[in-house]
């Protein structure tokens, strides 16, 4: 930290007193994790035999978490990719020339930004089935990620197809280009450069959503822990809930540390790179809860 | 139009549940956020530490897995907590993450002569950030922060997984109707969220306009 502005640096007394109020502070912290770990012990929750289940395969924890993980990663894969392709189209739609291309594709990012990924899940999966269109969970929760993030992502392309300085649009026009080869020779090159760092976080809140498939039965790690609890309670009694669940949890924390450490670092390679290096402040974009450019103010996102 | 008169109650309960949930959630967010920045800027070394550690945990834990958390692991450490309070805790304590990042950004937005000629007038730290600097900066973060909170009234959604009755939960406790009646059950789901963002993110605009400083 450099010379901050907010503060003096502290002298010697007011450094004593950090200390002091240091001191405290971190025996108040050590306190309150003494007493959930003593709790925890009470209920016998620290019993190395109980989190051994975890480890053991002949309990078949250890494979079923492992499956859903892959279901997990399987959902963010297919959501990641569809989503970036239909956004990408979205964006490309939404600047189009022609009202009859530029009309629906607004109406279908803005519609989709402006409600709850959770109740577009629930229309795919409870409503669809009543036309007939019997869907699976899988399939509703990737459709769900696909059609909210696609709209997301596209105004994210939006915004950097329009951060490209205007001379780079009109010389390739002027070199007798067509609209279609601007866009994808010129434009979008630079822009996806541009917005790379957006782009993977908006990513990351696309796999932390996939938790989402808890609440519509689809065995990502949450649900399979629910269910692997659901199995030993009649069992065990409530011998291992804790310890699988805290398992679950952790397991998507770390992914999701491991990809938003990569989104930065992907922001620094970018910021160091000469050929984005041109990037002025966005307009809108900015990397929110969400990583998500807003024009109307009725927008972003999520989870 | 029938059946919306029939289940008058159904929606009127969900759409309540959902704006207390919001609201609620809200405020123990930006309160709570608005610590987190303090932290986040002070000159106390490990109240940095804390909150940085807070807000990295938040924002890389999604919230079904809080929720979870929250709801079944408590418990564990002989904590019971209702569904909706739970809930409120959940989208509070997960927002609060994402309102310390705005509100942070508003605190570096505002320019260094103010917080220096601050200093210089002789304000201690918590003078200064409560006289001069965290005025300035909740005016400048008003476009981020309405967009976290207008998320955030999206997110409550969440907790119909919890078994809070709230507007989503709707779908899945009415889906023995029929599939006219399902899509109206849609649609008003639908709007309810909308009567809540569109006139929030409206005020926001207002708001915006008004506290607005002229640089």
């Amino acid at each position: 930290m450099s010379t901050p502005v907010l503060f003096d640096l502290p002298g010697p007394k007011a450094r004593a007193r950090i200390r002091i109020g240091t001191i405290v502070g971190a025996l108040l912290i050590a306190g309150i994790v003494a007493f959930v770990l003593i709790r925890l012990n009470g209920n016998g929750q620290l019993d190395p035999q109980r989190w051994a289940i975890l480890t053991d395969p002949r309990s078949g924890v250890p494979q079923a978490l492992g499956e859903a993980l892959l279901r997990t990663l399987q959902v963010a894969a297919v959501g990641m990719v569809l989503a970036t392709a239909l956004g990408l189209l979205l964006a490309v739609g939404r600047l189009s020339d022609h009202a009859w291309v530029r009309a629906p594709a607004s109406t279908f990012i803005e519609f989709f930004r402006a409600i709850p990924l959770l109740v577009v899940i629930f229309a795919l999966y409870f409503v669809l089935p009543k036309f007939g269109l019997e869907i699976s969970a899988f399939a509703a929760l990737t459709g769900g990620l696909v059609l909210y993030n696609s709209a997301v992502l596209a105004e994210i392309f939006r915004a950097g197809i329009l951060s490209v300085d205007r001379g780079q649009r009109e010389a390739a026009l002027g070199l007798g280009m067509r609209k279609s080869q601007v866009m994808t020779l010129v434009l979008l090159p630079q822009a996806v450069r541009r917005m790379l760092p957006v782009l993977v976080a908006q990513l990351v809140v696309l796999l932390k959503d996939s938790s989402l498939g808890f609440i519509i039965s689809y065995f990502e790690l949450l649900r399979q822990a629910r269910s692997l609890v659901e199995f030993f309670v009649p069992r065990f009694g409530n011998e291992y809930t804790f310890q699988i669940y805290v398992a679950a949890g952790l397991i998507y924390i770390m992914i999701n540390v491991l990809l938003s450490q990569l989104a930065k670092y992907i922001e620094r390679r970018t910021r160091r790179n000469k050929k984005a290096a041109a990037v002025h402040e966005l307009p809108g974009v900015e990397d929110g809860p969400t990583g998500t450019p807003s024009r109307t103010g009725l927008s972003t996102t999520t989870t | 139009m029938q059946f919306y008169v029939d289940n008058f109650g159904l929606f009127r309960d969900a759409f309540l549940t959902t704006l207390s949930l919001s609201l609620l959630g809200g405020l123990l967010a930006l309160v709570l956020g608005t610590l987190l920045a303090a932290f986040r800027v002070s000159p106390i070394t490990p109240l940095r530490g804390l909150a940085t550690f807070y807000v990295e945990t938040f924002r890389n834990t999604p919230l079904t897995v809080v929720f979870f958390f929250i709801i079944f692991g408590l418990p564990q450490i002989d904590f019971v907590i209702g569904f909706f309070p739970g809930a409120v805790l959940a989208i509070g304590l997960y927002t609060a993450a994402f309102v310390c990042e705005a509100v942070r950004s508003g605190i570096n937005a505002v320019a260094s002569g103010q917080a220096e000629a601050a200093r210089a007038l002789g304000l201690t730290f918590g003078q200064s950030l409560r006289e001069v600097v965290l005025p300035q900066a909740f005016r400048t973060v008003v476009p981020p922060l309405g967009n976290v909170l207008l998320a955030m009234v999206k997110n409550t959604s969440i907790a119909a997984g919890f078994a809070v009755s709230e507007l989503s939960s709707l779908l899945p406790r009415l889906v023995n109707a029929n599939a006219g009646e399902l899509v109206l059950v849609l649609i008003g789901v639908v709007v309810g969220y909308m009567l809540i963002t569109v006139p929030s993110a409206f005020a926001l605009h207002r708001v915006e306009r008004r506290v607005a400083i002229l640089r």
